[in-house]
Parts: structure tokens; C-alpha cells; sequence
């Protein structure tokens, strides 16, 4: 393992535009396939210009990789690209808080991987180095990652010890049984009730059934593939999940940086006694936008196991994490109804643990040196019944942990105590 | 860890600032210029039927004008109410900022987790010569403002909490 000179520029690899075009790049041969075999009626020019075009394409794709350079300045990572306008990006290493090697099949293909690197901050972006070899892409993001903690990049490092791996067969039942196969379901039982009373009624709901067929195709993919072969081990630097059938993943969870976990265990995996993880890591990029579905922006570190699993995984992300808990009052039944028969939680003096949950049940660990600001929330309703809620806000996205319908003294108290606690937690 | 060893919060004894009173001038100049807005816009359909020489029903120009006077009073009482929730009170290592009627709110932002401090003053406020601070932490959803600030507290809170987040600033 050699490391990377720290001073000098580097490139990306020259394939890079090559597989970052995707599969416009493949669409685009494809075309050109169509119109260079015999026996197509295009014109000459028709030709020429498509020709032309991809050559642009090709042009375009090979300036942009010859004004794209990189290089580790101190404790920075600098990322320079642009030929008419420049463009200088700085990512500071200390505010890695994960880096992550994300291998499309393309880039498999061809034996290279991207570096995405994950940045705290509420606005702060991401770093992509796509696409360099994949050996090399390891050796830089060990460096990166040993930077960051301000330590020399070190040659040897203790061997990963693995945690867990995932059974495809646990995986693909646990993706069967979820709630997109009970829409399916309903869909095909509608669709068979409709066809025995008029055929032509069928035939209209099926048409208009394809766009949801496609959505649960592409859902059943992802799910699959985002947990295929996933394996948790221990590396020095934090857990390391590595995923993937077509697409592969791994990502590094660093200690210390998880700003919240989260367990649910949804209704339909309940007599199977499973349940789903996740990590909450500051700076997860949005996908689709701001409004795009919570859930994507959490790493599942276990997408289906037993709690016995879960709970193992847990003691190696939060060592200290809370077991008891308690209730709220009573009369909290009239303010959340559906919600009551889950609601709990507890706290030591690093960790917070709530419950809560309608149809699955979702339990939030949030260490207390994560938390940001506290909020104590009445509504009227509330009011009433002398309850009242706390939210503890971390600088993760998807998990926010409330404390649902306390008696309002005892919420006034915990306030002051989870206020107290987690200023000396941060301290310490 | 069910009890807490200090008495049921101690924010009682610390002193809680609230925004200036021509916070309430300010609303109620709004929900005016509003409702006077809204009547001009009936007054005006009004003058028009009367030049189109139609019939022109009185009974429902009263009521239209006595709806508008009527919500103008009854969101300025809300408003009014909502103006005298607000408060802040600057401890020792965080800032209580405490709001809302219907739904009453209290934020606790320790001053190392603030990452910037903004200080926003639109045209109406400064109209007032007011402003308000706006506190952002690292969480999305801790939003933690004050509106209503005369601009030289405005302007000394935001140079005392930048100070105070600096001394005690923390990572994420």
C-alpha cells in the first residue's frame, strides 16, 4: 500500500467520463449502432451530424477530465475542476464524517470506484472523486480517513473483525413480506374481482396499474440490492458496511459520529421476530431533493435481523445505551390514541432512548453528547392533560427523537436534566 | 434517574426578556394595512357595480365589511397574545427562548451548538426599527428565533451569543 503524495496534483482515472455518461453513453451506441448497420433509409447528413455530436460528446467528456484535478493541501482536500470557469473546492478533512466507495456496475466493469465523501454541516455538500482505480481509491481513502482523525496515515491496520452477515435468503423474505407485496396484493385481488365482473374494466386498471408495477419492480431492486451480501465488521477507524449485487457499496460509519440509531420493527415482520437498523450520519446528502423520502437518507447497517442482532449492533455503535424505560401517564391514551401502546422512553447519563410508533414499532437511540438544542412542545390537547413533549434535535435528518405525552412536570424536569446531562456529556 | 435532584427547572429565577413592545404596534399596523386592503378590494367591486348601474345588495356590503373589521379585531387580539409569549432568558451556558399560545414552545440552545447567528430586519420591521435574531444549530429543526428586537439588542445579542458560542463551541 503506498500512499498518495500529499503535495502533487492528481487526475481522475481517463475512464472516468466514460462511465460517469452511463448510460447515455450506452443509449448513445445503441442509436448509432441502429443507424450505421445496412439497410436504414438516413440520410447522409442525419448521419454526420449524429457522428458529430458524439464526438462532441466524447470531447466534452475528455476536457472535462483533463480540467479535473485533486490534491491533499494540509488538512484540506482540494478538488479543482472547470475549464471556463474554474472551479476550486476545499473540503476540510477534519469534517469527514464518512467516506464512502460506491461501485456501479459500470465502474465495476472496468475496475474502478468512486469516493464520496460525506461532510458535516447543515448546508455543507459532498466531495465525489469519481472515478479513480479501485485500489487506489482504497489506499486514498484510508489516508483521508487517518487524516481526519489528525493521526499519519499508517501502513498496517489491525484486520476488520466481522460482525455480522446477512442471509439472501432472510433478505429476499423479508422483502416479500412488507408492505408493497400487500399493495400488490390488494391490486391483484381488485384486478381479478374487476375482470370477473367486466373484462374490458381490467383492462383499463391494468393499463394504469403499469406505472405502479414499475415503482415495485424498481422498490424490490433497490431493496435488494442495497442489502445483498451486506456484511457489518470492525475496522479500526469505526463499523464498515459493504453491500451490493450489481451496485456495491461500503461505507465506513466512523465512532463517534452517529448522531442517532433507530430500530423499527414493522407489523408484518413482527411474527418473525425481525427488525430493521439504521444509522443517522450528519451531512447524509438529500437524494431527491428536500422533500425525497427520510428513510433513503438513513444507512440501514442491518436491513433485517433478529432484535438479538440488532441489539448486538447497537452495543457496538452506543456501548452505554439505556435499557430502562418507563411510560407516560395514563391519560396520554386520549391524546395519542393509536400511539399509546408503544410510547416510552429512558435515558442514562449519555443516551436517550425513545418509542414510539402507530403500525411499527420505532425505538431512537440519541446519545446525549449529539443533541443540539431541546424543545419542550405543548399543544392545546396537550394542555389539557397536563402533558407535554421533548424533542431532542440532532444534526441528523431522519431520526428525531421525541419524548412523546410526558406528565408536564415530569417533562419540565427531564428538560432541565437532559439539558444539564448533555452539556456535560459534550464536555467530557 | 427518575427524580431530578434540582426543583422541577429553574427558569423561573432567571430573568426573561421579551421583544419590545412596538412588536405589537408592528402586528397590529399589519393585520390594518390587511384588512384595509380586503375592504378596499369590496369597496372597489362595489364602485364598479354602481357605474355598471346594477343592483348593488347593501345588507351583504355590510356584511362583508363587518366580516373583515371583525377577523382584523380578532387577529389582532391573537396576534397581541402571541407578541406577550414570546421570551428569551440568556443563561450560563444556553439561551431559553420560549414562545407560542395555542401550541407553547421552549427552546433550550446551548451557546456551543449555535453554528451563525442571523440578524434579519425586512422592510416593515426596520420601518419599526426592529429586527429579528434567528439562532442555527447544526439540527434542522431546532429553529430558534426572536422577532421584535429593538436593533441595538438585536445587535448586542448577536455579538454576545457569537462570543459565548466561540468560547464554548463544540464539534458535531
Amino acid at each position: 500500500m503506498e500512499n498518495v503524495e500529499a503535495s502533487s496534483w492528481h487526475r481522475l482515472h481517463p475512464l472516468s467520463p466514460v462511465i460517469r455518461a452511463g448510460r447515455v453513453f450506452i443509449g448513445a451506441v445503441i442509436i448509432f449502432a441502429g443507424t450505421l448497420t445496412p439497410g436504414s433509409h438516413d440520410s447522409e447528413t442525419g448521419v454526420i451530424t449524429r457522428l458529430v455530436l458524439g464526438v462532441l460528446v466524447v470531447a466534452f467528456g475528455g476536457i472535462s477530465w483533463l480540467v479535473t484535478r485533486w490534491r491533499i493541501e494540509g488538512n484540506d482536500l482540494r478538488i479543482e475542476t472547470g475549464l471556463v470557469r474554474r472551479n476550486s473546492l476545499r473540503f476540510p478533512l477534519a469534517q469527514i464524517q464518512a467516506i464512502d466507495v460506491v461501485r456501479p456496475m459500470l465502474a465495476r466493469v472496468f475496475g474502478l470506484a468512486e469516493l464520496r465523501l460525506r461532510m458535516g454541516g447543515a448546508t455543507a455538500g459532498h466531495a465525489r472523486l469519481a472515478y479513480l482505480a479501485a485500489g487506489e481509491a482504497d489506499t486514498v481513502r484510508e489516508q483521508l480517513l487517518a487524516l481526519s482523525r489528525g493521526a499519519a496515515p499508517q501502513a498496517d491496520q489491525p484486520p476488520e473483525r466481522l460482525l455480522l452477515s446477512l442471509p439472501t435468503g432472510r433478505l429476499v423474505a423479508s422483502i416479500l413480506v412488507g408492505s408493497p407485496t400487500v399493495t400488490f396484493l390488494v391490486l391483484g385481488s381488485v384486478f381479478v374481482t374487476a375482470a370477473a365482473l367486466s373484462p374490458k374494466a381490467a383492462i383499463a386498471i391494468l393499463s394504469s396499474s403499469g406505472a405502479i408495477a414499475i415503482g415495485l419492480v424498481t422498490f424490490f431492486w433497490r431493496r435488494l440490492n442495497g442489502g445483498y451480501h451486506l456484511t457489518v465488521a470492525e475496522a479500526h477507524d469505526g463499523l464498515r458496511v459493504r453491500s451490493g449485487l450489481l451496485d456495491t457499496t461500503a461505507e465506513t460509519i466512523p465512532r463517534g459520529r452517529v448522531q442517532a440509531v433507530r430500530m423499527v420493527e414493522p407489523l408484518l415482520w413482527r411474527p418473525f421476530g425481525w427488525c430493521r437498523l439504521e444509522v443517522d450520519v450528519a451531512g447524509r446528502q438529500h437524494r431527491g431533493g428536500e422533500n425525497s423520502p427520510e428513510r433513503q437518507q438513513l444507512r440501514e447497517v442491518l436491513p433485517v435481523g433478529t432484535r438479538a442482532e440488532a441489539q448486538r449492533l447497537l452495543g457496538r455503535i452506543l456501548p452505554d445505551a439505556p435499557v430502562e424505560r418507563s411510560r407516560p401517564p395514563e391519560r396520554a391514551r386520549w391524546k395519542a390514541p393509536f400511539r399509546y401502546h408503544y410510547l416510552s422512553w429512558g435515558h442514562n447519563e449519555r443516551c436517550a432512548v425513545t418509542t414510539t410508533g402507530r403500525v411499527a414499532r420505532v425505538t431512537s437511540w440519541v446519545p446525549l453528547t449529539k443533541v443540539q438544542s431541546l424543545r419542550l412542545v405543548q399543544g392545546p390537547v396537550q394542555r389539557r392533560l397536563r402533558l407535554a413533549t421533548i424533542y431532542l434535535d440532532t444534526a441528523g435528518r431522519a431520526v428525531h427523537a421525541a419524548i412523546r405525552d410526558r406528565d408536564a412536570d415530569e417533562a419540565r424536569a427531564q428538560l432541565g436534566e437532559l439539558t444539564v446531562l448533555s452539556r456535560s456529556a459534550r464536555r467530557s | 434517574m427518575a427524580t431530578d435532584p434540582e426543583p422541577a427547572h429553574s427558569e423561573m429565577a432567571e430573568a426573561w426578556l421579551r421583544p419590545s413592545p412596538r412588536l405589537g404596534t408592528m402586528r397590529r399596523v399589519e393585520i390594518l394595512a390587511v384588512s384595509a386592503g380586503a375592504a378596499l378590494v369590496v369597496l372597489a367591486v362595489t364602485g364598479l357595480e354602481v357605474l355598471a348601474a346594477a343592483q348593488v345588495n347593501v345588507v351583504l356590503l355590510a356584511l362583508l365589511l363587518g366580516g373583515i373589521a371583525l377577523a382584523g379585531f380578532l387577529g389582532d387580539r391573537f396576534a397581541q397574545r402571541r407578541v406577550r409569549a414570546w421570551a428569551y432568558c440568556e443563561r450560563e451556558d444556553d439561551l431559553l427562548v420560549r414562545r407560542g399560545v395555542m401550541i407553547s414552545r421552549l427552546s433550550v440552545i446551548p451557546y456551543g451548538r449555535m453554528q451563525f447567528i442571523d440578524v434579519v430586519a425586512g422592510p416593515i420591521e426596520r420601518a419599526f426599527g426592529l429586527a429579528t435574531v434567528r439562532m442555527h444549530t447544526a439540527a434542522a429543526s431546532s429553529d430558534a428565533r426572536i422577532p421584535g428586537l429593538p436593533q441595538e439588542e438585536a445587535a448586542r445579542l448577536r455579538d454576545h451569543l457569537a462570543r459565548l458560542g466561540e468560547a464554548k463551541a463544540a464539534g458535531l
